[in-house]
């Protein structure tokens, strides 16, 4: 059911390490190791992935009450919930502009989403900052010079957050707009990447996200364009350039998996109008 | 390890293949610089950002955009290629209103001389007070007396028919009323369904044998109501306001009652299935329903839903 994605796959004899990972953990449990390794002797990280292994991607891209279009991702124990509306009628006179589209995003983190439970208002700083982040990166990607005068409203919910909480929010955005019949000029693949002394790694762990410092990129695949970078810890100027280069490999590979689950809904829904036709026309 | 799936989509299948990807193994989807591929298959599928054709051989359409001398997708859909034009129709969008298409919507907002109306489309479309018709048939310059009872005509919130007319600059559509068939909305209820599901036909009024008009309107908002004889229907010489512009419901028996919801039911099923509306379709479904279950509600249940489309598509 895991669709793990590997970039690199060095073709070590995975037992060794396994057993080496298991000595390792042992050693932690111990009291030889004070916390959570993440990167041990191994190469293995604390939930068992190797340095570039993505966690499993899920995609739902059916359709979520009246919204014009709606997907859910998720990355590993990361879920996200986007649904778009529009475009449609500014509910804000004042909020209209007068040659491109408005785009209103709406971010709301459910209570129940992490260890510590905790309710965010809207008005939050950090729930401000996220959608701030996602409508600027997705502000030049949507072709909103084509909807003078409209506003596209786009609905984000954190259903669960375990690291990479911005990445899967762009990333359900992006498939959110594609079901929405929305023009857009590319895809939005988003990823987060760090570094653990020198080795970088991807797709981090909440864990892992608060230990190393990171950064999250989304690169739009057909140009290689980034749309976004961030970066709220600080990060060696040396190391950047590797993890930046991982970061927009592995957005490469994100693309392939959402292109995919498109295209999937797309027949799918195709079937569904041919069926219908064709039933109708046998019947005169 | 506890991991909560969203509620799963129930009448749709979404998995697809699951690959191991490899970043030195890519596929390529489409190479459609050859025509006759182009034309073999009806519907080829795109999403954003692929590489169409170059533009230097085909002219963009909908749905296109143009880079570096290439033509790319900007939505996920078909591929439909008219001589040099290439487009890509999207799946699901909003409704693009075109002149002289039928749709229904409901107002918005009262304005000086005009309404807006929610038509399901980018923008409120805009309705005149110049394009409707007069209480009494009477046709004459609209005075500030009529102006002033605007609200005597649609108030925010009335449903209504009508027909697309023209443009405005920014792309808003002006909507028109000036015919018998147009007009207020009473006596049933709304049912609203993806645009694309809603395909052109002969007529879009359609009357049901089992006492049920339906109103299908090219925006994917549906009237479903009680049937109207011809003959009592308001007459160019009887036109009268009460009756046209009347916001209340004529009784309404309790068979007609459970026809009106039987058939908005059906047209909950086929859409919720992606399926396209058509007379012959909602006919053969409404017949089917009758035959095989005794009371409306039964097509609540998802297998009585699933059964009937199944039975219907099979082309019985």
């Amino acid at each position: 059911m895991t669709s793990s994605t590997i970039i690199t796959n060095n073709s070590h004899a995975r037992i060794v390490e396994f057993v080496s990972t298991l000595f390792a953990q042992h050693l932690a449990y111990t009291g030889m190791a004070s916390r959570v390794e993440i990167l041990n002797e191994g190469g293995f990280r604390s939930d068992g992935r190797r340095q570039f292994e993505l966690r499993s991607i899920n995609i739902d891209l059916s359709q979520q009450g009246h919204a014009d279009g709606s997907a859910s991702i998720s990355h590993g124990l990361t879920h996200v919930l986007v649904s778009v509306f529009g475009p449609r009628e500014a509910k804000n006179r004042s909020q209209t502009i007068h040659d491109r589209a408005n785009l209103n995003v709406e971010l709301s983190i459910a209570a129940f989403s992490t260890g510590d439970r905790r309710k965010r208002s809207r008005g939050d700083k950090r729930v401000m900052e996220v959608a701030g982040a996602i409508k600027s990166t997705f502000e030049p990607v949507i072709q909103t010079s084509l909807y003078p005068r409209s506003q596209i409203d786009i609905f984000v919910q954190v259903i669960q957050q375990d690291g990479g909480v911005l990445q899967a929010c762009i990333n359900a955005t992006t498939l959110a707009l594609i079901s929405a019949g929305i023009p857009m000029v590319d895809f939005v693949c988003a990823i987060s990447g760090g570094v653990h002394s020198t080795n970088p790694f991807l797709d981090l762990t909440l864990i892992e996200e608060s230990d190393v410092p990171n950064l999250t990129i989304a690169v739009m695949p057909k140009t290689q364009k980034v749309s976004l970078v961030t970066m709220e810890t600080r990060l060696h100027v040396d190391r950047y350039e590797e993890i930046f280069r991982l970061a927009i490999d592995a957005g490469l590979i994100i693309h392939e998996e959402m292109k995919a689950a498109v295209l999937a809904r797309s027949k799918t829904l195709m079937t569904c109008i041919d069926l219908g036709t064709h039933g109708g026309e046998e019947m005169e | 390890m506890i991991s909560f799936a969203s509620f799963p989509s129930r009448y749709e299948d979404t998995t697809y293949e699951k690959t191991r990807h490899h970043a030195s193994v890519k596929e390529d989807f489409m190479d459609i610089d050859d025509a006759e591929s182009f034309e073999a298959q009806g519907s080829k599928l795109t999403c954003p950002g692929e590489s169409l054709t170059s533009s230097q051989a085909y002219m963009r359409g909908h749905g296109t955009y143009v880079e570096n001398e290439e033509v790319i997708a900007s939505v996920a859909g078909t591929i439909e290629r008219v001589n040099k034009l290439v487009s890509v129709r999207a799946i699901r969008s909003r409704y693009n209103p075109e002149v002289g298409d039928l749709v229904v919507g409901r107002i918005t907002e009262v304005q000086p001389r005009r309404w807006k109306v929610d038509a399901h489309s980018r923008q409120d479309a805009v309705l005149m007070l110049s394009s409707v018709n007069l209480p009494g048939g009477v046709q004459r310059r609209k005075l500030e007396s009529d102006e002033l009872q605007m609200r005597g005509f649609f108030e925010e919130g009335d449903l209504l028919v009508a027909e697309v007319q023209a443009f405005f600059s920014d792309g808003a559509m002006s909507l028109h009323t000036r015919s018998l068939k147009y007009g207020k909305l009473r006596n049933g209820q709304l049912v609203v369904v993806p645009p694309i599901l809603v395909r052109r036909l002969k007529s879009h009024f359609l009357t049901l044998p089992c006492g049920v008009d339906l109103i299908l309107g090219l925006n994917g908002y549906i009237w479903v109501s009680k049937h109207v004889k011809e003959n009592e229907q308001e007459g160019e010489e009887g036109f009268d306001a009460e009756a046209v512009y009347s916001n209340v419901n004529d009784d309404i028996d309790d068979s007609t009652r459970a026809a009106i919801s039987r058939v908005t039911h059906i047209i909950r099923i086929l859409t919720s299935r992606f399926i396209p509306l058509s007379d012959t379709l909602l006919l053969e479904a409404y017949e089917w329903s009758v035959e095989h279950g005794s009371d409306v509600k039964d097509l609540l249940h998802q297998d009585f839903g699933d059964a009937l489309v199944v039975s219907i598509t099979s082309g019985q």
